[in-house]
């Protein structure tokens, strides 16, 4: 067998037309046999580079290899090729409806009055506020007495009472969160800055609109200086936080036994005048009674349903919804919307 | 308490084209709650006229009587009308409406053919026109001329205010109060009902026998007025534009003399009452009850009286709750000739006491209790007797006081303290202005003025008190607003954190939280089984269902509860769970102490106070039925079963970072043989396990229902956690199968083997259990997974610890390798 550029380049012309025109994988097993392996004709010239002379074995040496080279690079780009047609037609075949519904885990939830309190206690940690509670079965003195109701005050009777027996233990329901207000002056010293949520109770019967055991939150700021120029804007952040930027609010003189002024907080939300709560300055003779000094310090409270809060913000209807602990109504929350 | 804007407007110079939606806002602005505003006669269409009834004609073969009525309406020709009432005869003034005229509802009258004859309008009720909830009969004129305009006659066209009153503001509860409030609010000119120039001095007219009387019990009355009145034609009728107010308030129109008394109560705010002066025995007395023990009041009601309810007695017996209502026996009927016209300051607190004690809520006890005028006893009971010399012909006779009526107050304010309290720096003519228009009388020119304060308003004391006035009556619109910061720092408490975070575990694994109501009755609590401390529940003196007194000892009442109604409305898999306090009645509660509040109370009364409310556990608690991982086309879901129930009470302990222990127990109400105790430092803290099939048959629960309560608070707070050491060499495993006694638990034997283990056990796994090998035995295979710091365990080593922990079980539990 002569070596002969010509030859050469036709044998690399040849196997390069057969790696091209490859239609599979076992076409390509007899390519390699044919034209990559020790048996093909390059592999077979190669073995002839020996018996030549020193000049020409470098130069036929060279041509050689390039073309082997050259035939190796398109024998491996083929090889992929034609591999990863053969797979994803074979990943086609195991193809599946993606739609189907995979295996659930039963759907929690947080009831919709933790989500909230959730969000009003953070709201008011971020301002620097503690979350204080208390019990919900206590004592009369500081449900009442304490927040300048006395006992025949008609503002005791405002508040339809769940008493306890004995009576002579003189144990109350608590009728609303004030008494951890209550609680928090007498173990600290001003300033004070608390939010008070928790479970409160009144003797009415429940309907669309009222519920025997709801929720409040109440807030308490005591500290020099404080203003009711300073519960209104505690009182628009807190609205603008929980009803969105666009909330407007209002305050109405009112009456509470507990602060003077008073008022009656309303909110503007989606398109009329909602009452949210009530507030004012804490009345001086609350402060004193619980030793502080007002001449230092003056303070504001407020304070609002959840219940009703959560009605007006999610558009609830019916209070029975909130507690009659309908897995659906709690489930719609999932574990933290807002 | 109910206005209408006719009678407002005789006090308050209102602008002429003003709305009512303007003057409620007005009454808003300064506090007072508009509950309702009734167009009254809004909807109204006439001719609606004045008839006379000439003759009646019964129509008696119908279900209910009817009549057919003639009428003279004015025109030359009577009109027949269809009636379906019987509250009137031949002669009676009545209100018909006239074909063409639409009734409230859109009801449109015409002529129309019933019960055989042509009705030609239609008699009218009350309640019909629109103006009260009266509908017992139609409407029986005492006057009006007939064939006039009806509607004019009773004035019907106006509007009503409904305005709630707050407890301290008891002058309001008057036309007199309220038209000062709203004359404030708009800046209107207002005038005093009150004042003399509206009623004229009474004359005396023949000095025969008056009424005497006295104050014996100081603490009851400042001042009493009794006016004697004679001949008295009590008969005649109240006249109707009297009468329409009275309606339009609320009240009912009774008779002459109540009526009289009730419309200068509503004008003024100071209750009158009205007695039948022979009815009294020697003179009238302010007393307290004693040893008089029965008094028969105005309502028919024998009621039994308490020593300390204040009283109107005559020389022998009690003739009136004082300030509440009187009595039967001295009240005026048709045939009463004298009345003893009665006005008094009576103590707040006292008439809420009988208030209270009788529970008997009256027009005049709900003004009193919020503090009358104390100049208006003379001047009502003034205005009162000229209503009566006119409207019913009486002769004055003289009148007897006791008492004086208190003083105005002055007090001293600061206008800049004012300011600083509101965060508003109002001008000297601000608060001139706005306390004048509250009626008080204020000098000097400076910081600080002296305020005159008006005998109305007992409620304003302090600087605090002011400043609610002024800030009104300026309105909370111009008061800036500023946000405070907090100085303490911030945070939830450990115990706030624990209750979020475990809400958020159970929540995240397909528990729905609810909140249960907190009352059980007595028949749960035994279903459930609960015994010693779960017994001892707290009673509700007042509750609002008779069936459910008690405050619950545990979760699981509601929680089952509310499981059912779930379950009931068709919802197979769910799993509930609940965060709450228990309130169990297990200790001698310390004696009450109830500090004055005028100050601070001393550091052993505060503790009193804290030690007599009883402690009140945090629980939380769930209840399981059906599946928790679902079923679906793959395959049949995973049911929860006593284990899984075991499994997640035991990961709540585990988030609070705290070492537990698993006994088994037979705790009411689970099921004897499936609960689970989990201990932590020894003490009971959690229940878990499948509920008692007897409770899951009472209360009609799906099969196998599964519940767990875990002690919040009782569990204590963890230390900091330590990061442990995470070696890196290969960790060797060895499989373990024991048999043992079935009557030996899992957990002994896991101990046991921990024991046996040596320190280089990493983690210990039960991964089978047969039950099947007779005997009364077990077979139960751990994974013991061993693993050093510092090198790769030898065979030989490891299967040292192995047989460690093998000899340990042998020991302990008497197990034996499984061959």
């Amino acid at each position: 067998m002569a070596l002969g550029q010509a030859q050469i380049n036709g044998d690399l012309a040849s196997a390069l037309a057969a790696i091209a025109s490859a239609a599979n994988l076992d076409v390509m097993k007899q390519i390699r046999i044919d034209y990559v392996g020790d048996k093909s004709p390059l592999a077979k010239a190669n073995q002839l580079l020996a018996s030549l002379e020193q000049a020409q074995r470098a130069e036929f040496g060279k041509l050689i290899g390039a073309a082997r080279a050259e035939i190796n690079q398109a024998f491996e780009k083929k090889n992929i090729e034609l591999s990863a047609a053969r797979d994803s037609q074979a990943l086609l075949t195991e193809k599946v409806d993606v739609t189907l519904p995979g295996r659930r885990n039963l759907k929690g939830g947080l009831h919709p009055l933790t989500i909230l309190t959730n969000e009003i206690n953070d709201l008011f940690i971020g301002l620097g506020y503690k979350v204080a509670e208390g019990p919900e079965l206590e004592s009369e003195w500081l449900n009442f007495d304490a927040l300048n109701i006395p006992a025949d005050h008609p503002a005791r009777t405002m508040q339809d009472t769940f008493f306890v027996e004995p009576l002579d233990a003189k144990l109350v329901l608590r009728t609303h969160t004030s008494p951890v207000q209550i609680r928090t002056m007498l173990d600290e010293k001003p300033p004070i800055y608390v939010i008070c949520p928790g479970k409160t109770y009144r003797s009415d019967a429940l309907d669309a609109t009222h519920t025997p055991v709801f929720h409040q939150v109440e807030g308490l700021v005591i500290d020099e200086n404080i203003t009711l120029a300073d519960l209104k804007g505690t009182l628009d952040f807190f609205a603008k936080s929980i009803f969105g930027e666009n909330v407007k609010t209002r305050l109405r003189p009112s009456f509470f036994p507990f602060t003077e002024p008073s008022a009656e907080v309303d909110v503007f939300f989606n398109d009329r005048w909602i009452e949210w709560g009530g507030c004012g300055m804490v009345n001086e003779k609350v402060l004193v009674g619980c030793g502080i000094d007002t001449k230092k310090f003056s303070g504001f409270a407020f304070g609002m349903g959840l219940e009703r809060t959560l009605m007006v913000k999610h558009g609830i209807t019916d209070m029975h919804d909130i507690v009659e602990g309908d897995v659906r109504f709690t489930q719609s929350f999932g574990v933290g919307k807002k | 308490m109910k206005v209408p804007l006719s009678w407002l407007r005789e006090y308050v110079k209102l602008p002429p084209k003003i709305t009512p939606d303007q003057i409620g806002q007005a009454f808003i602005n300064v506090g007072f709650e508009v509950e309702a505003i009734d167009l009254q006669g809004e909807s109204l269409k006439g001719p609606i006229l004045v008839g006379k009834v000439i003759s009646i004609e019964e129509l008696p073969e119908n279900k209910k009587p009817i009549r057919y009525v003639e009428l003279d309406l004015g025109s030359k020709q009577n009109r027949y009308v269809i009636c379906g009432a019987r509250n009137f005869k031949v002669n009676d003034l009545v209100v018909v409406a006239l074909p063409g005229a639409v009734l409230p509802g859109n009801f449109v009258i015409s002529a129309r053919q019933t019960y055989g004859k042509l009705s030609d309008g239609m008699i009218c009720s009350a309640k019909e026109l629109g103006i009260s909830d009266e509908h017992a009969g139609i409407i029986v004129l005492p006057q009006g001329r007939i064939g006039s305009d009806a509607t004019e006659l009773l004035s019907i066209s106006d509007v009503i205010f409904d305005i709630a009153i707050n407890p301290d503001r008891g002058y309001a509860m008057s036309i007199r109060g309220l038209a000062r409030e709203l004359a404030g609010s708009l800046r209107c000119k207002f005038t005093d009902p009150a004042d003399s120039k509206s009623s004229p001095k009474l004359k005396v007219v023949k000095n025969s026998k008056v009424v005497s009387v006295k104050i014996e019990d100081k603490t009851g009355a400042d001042q009493i007025y009794i006016r004697t009145i004679e001949k008295v034609n009590v008969k005649n009728s109240t006249p109707i534009w009297m009468q329409r107010r009275i309606e339009k308030c609320g009240m009912r129109s009774i008779s002459l003399a109540v009526d009289i008394t009730n419309y200068v109560m509503l004008e003024l705010g100071q209750p009158l009452h009205a007695f039948d002066a022979d009815m009294v025995m020697g003179g009238l007395r302010v007393t307290r009850a004693g040893k008089f023990n029965r008094l028969t009041t105005l309502d028919k009601v024998d009621r039994k009286l308490e020593a300390d309810n204040l009283l109107i007695c005559d020389a022998k017996s009690p003739l009136a709750l004082a300030g509440t209502m009187g009595g039967f026996a001295s009240e005026v009927t048709s045939t009463t000739k004298r009345i003893a016209l009665e006005a008094a300051h009576f103590d707040p607190i006292s008439v809420a006491k009988n208030s209270r004690s009788h529970k008997l809520s009256s027009e005049a006890s709900r003004r009193i209790e919020r503090n009358t005028d104390p100049m208006m006893a003379e001047v009502a009971s003034a205005r009162a007797v000229n209503l009566l010399i006119d409207l019913a012909g009486a002769k004055y006779v003289g009148s007897s006081v006791a008492g004086v009526p208190i003083k105005k107050r002055k007090l001293k304010i600061s206008i800049s303290k004012v300011s600083q309290f509101i965060g508003y720096s109002y001008s000297i003519k601000q608060v001139r202005e706005s306390l004048s228009l509250i009626g008080c009388k204020v000098s000097g020119g400076g910081d600080a003025i002296t305020v005159e304060i008006p005998t109305w308003r007992p409620d304003l004391h302090t600087m605090a008190d002011f400043a609610e006035e002024i800030a009104r009556l300026n309105g909370y619109q111009v008061i800036p607003s500023r946000l405070p910061i907090g100085k303490t720092g911030g945070g939830l408490s450990n115990m706030q954190q624990r209750k979020r975070q475990v809400a958020q575990l159970l929540a995240n694994q397909g528990f729905s939280e609810v909140i249960n109501s907190p009352f059980v009755s007595q028949e749960m609590v035994d279903l459930l089984g609960f015994t010693g401390d779960r017994a001892k529940s707290f009673r509700i003196a007042n509750p609002i269902s008779a069936e459910a007194p008690l405050l619950r000892t545990h979760l699981l009442p509601g929680l089952l509860t509310t499981l059912g109604r779930n379950v009931s409305r068709g919802i197979k898999d769910l799993a509930i769970f609940e965060i709450g306090s228990v309130f169990r009645n297990t200790t001698t509660l310390p004696k009450v102490v109830m500090p004055e509040t005028s100050r601070r109370p001393s550091a052993k009364s505060i503790d009193s106070i804290y030690a007599a409310v009883p402690k009140q556990m945090v629980f939380i608690g769930a209840v399981v039925a059906g599946e928790t991982l679902l079923s679906n086309w793959q395959g049949k879901g995973v049911g929860f079963i006593w284990s899984d129930a075991v499994a997640k009470a035991i990961e709540i302990v585990e988030s609070t970072g705290n070492e537990y222990e698993v006994i088994s127990s037979d705790l009411a109400p689970w099921h004897p043989g499936r609960c689970a105790e989990i201990r932590v430092a020894g003490k009971p803290i959690a229940h878990a396990g499948e509920l008692h099939p007897r409770v899951i048959s009472e209360l009609d629960l799906p099969e196998q229902t599964c519940a767990f309560a875990v002690i919040l608070s009782e569990l204590p707070i963890a230390q900091t956690t330590k990061a442990p050491a995470i070696w890196n060499q290969p960790a060797t495993v060895q499989d373990v199968a024991l048999v043992v006694k079935s009557n030996v638990t899992a957990a002994e034997v896991e101990k046991a083997l921990r024991s046996g283990a040596g320190n280089l056990l990493e983690s210990i796994l039960l991964f089978d259990r047969y039950d099947q090998i007779g005997e009364g035995k077990v077979s139960l295979a751990f994974t013991l997974s061993f693993r050093a710091a510092d090198r790769t365990l030898t065979a030989d080593e490891v299967a040292q610890y192995r047989d460690g922990a093998i000899a340990a079980a042998t020991r302990s539990c008497g197990a034996t390798l499984r061959s």
